[in-house]
């Protein structure tokens, strides 16, 4: 019985990640909750962690094999909006088992804090990630207050 | 996130099961694949953005196909996740291979978090292409 013991495998990998997933969804998601109106599902390409500190605001997007030249990154007011298209050729003269990489046009938006610096946003793209760093105004930053 | 990667760091990547528990449950992520056959071998894709070639360890026996990777980012000092879509460190998958692959001429290339690994099959089973002379 080859056929059971393929999907028997598959399960067993796929059952690491079931609960995790349900957890996600349970956090995040579709379950009872509101989702933002431009929040793509959850694992969409390309997969976003967003982290901030006093300084400034980081945004890692996973998006491995793009053109980062073809990558449109924009920021108005405080929502960051990228968008591309990523190629995945088809090859040719045999057949695929599997297709699960994600081949064509992207748009991610990312609703940053308010008191970001729009002006002085740099991005890098490496090994697959591009990772936006947004600084964040001066004036809102803690400030540590000397007493005298 | 860290402790996460620690364990995995000290695992010895050996031939055994990818999924390894130590007692703290490692999380590994999936990576996503194409998986393509044509008459002279398999070729896979694996997205694993985040991987740097020094931080990826592909493996081809007889039996089986194993592709580990860690992501590392740069994060800045005091960074806190406001949200995070990819919650471990480390990809991890493996495929169980058939006898007329030749995993000994395996053959793998990273761009951009594009991992591709080609595996030819054996000469005995590629079509051979018979020349026909003229005499």
């Amino acid at each position: 019985m080859l056929g059971s013991w393929m999907s028997s495998f598959d399960k067993s990998i796929f059952d690491d990640f079931a609960p995790f997933e349900e957890e996600m969804d349970r956090m995040f998601d579709t379950l009872n909750r509101t989702t933002g109106i431009r929040a793509v599902r959850r694992g969409s390409f390309p997969q976003v962690n967003i982290g901030a500190s006093p300084e400034r605001v980081d945004v890692y997007l996973f998006g491995a094999g793009l053109d980062p030249k073809t990558v449109d990154i924009s920021i108005e007011k405080s929502l960051l909006a990228v968008s591309g298209s990523r190629e995945v050729p088809t090859r040719e003269g045999g057949a695929y088992y599997r297709r699960e990489r994600f081949g064509g046009d992207f748009r991610r938006v990312v609703s940053l804090p308010e008191d970001v610096d729009p002006e002085h946003a740099d991005a890098n793209y490496r090994d697959g990630v591009l990772h936006i760093t947004v600084p964040r105004r001066e004036s809102v930053r803690p400030r540590q207050i000397e007493v005298r | 996130m860290e402790t996460t990667s620690e364990v995995a760091r000290t695992q010895d990547a050996g031939t055994s099961a990818v999924q390894v528990k130590t007692g703290e449950e490692v999380r590994t992520l999936m990576p996503l694949v194409d998986i393509f056959e044509d008459s002279e071998g398999i070729t896979v894709e694996a997205d694993l953005p985040g991987v740097a070639k020094d931080r990826l360890n592909v493996q081809a026996d007889r039996h089986r196909l194993i592709i580990e990777g860690d992501v590392v980012i740069d994060m800045p000092e005091g960074m806190e996740a406001q949200y995070a879509d990819v919650q471990a460190t480390r990809y991890a998958r493996s495929f169980a291979l058939s006898g007329e692959l030749d995993a000994e001429r395996t053959e793998a290339s990273l761009k951009d978090g594009v991992l591709t690994v080609h595996i030819p099959k054996r000469s005995e089973f590629c079509p051979r292409k018979i020349e026909v002379r003229v005499s």
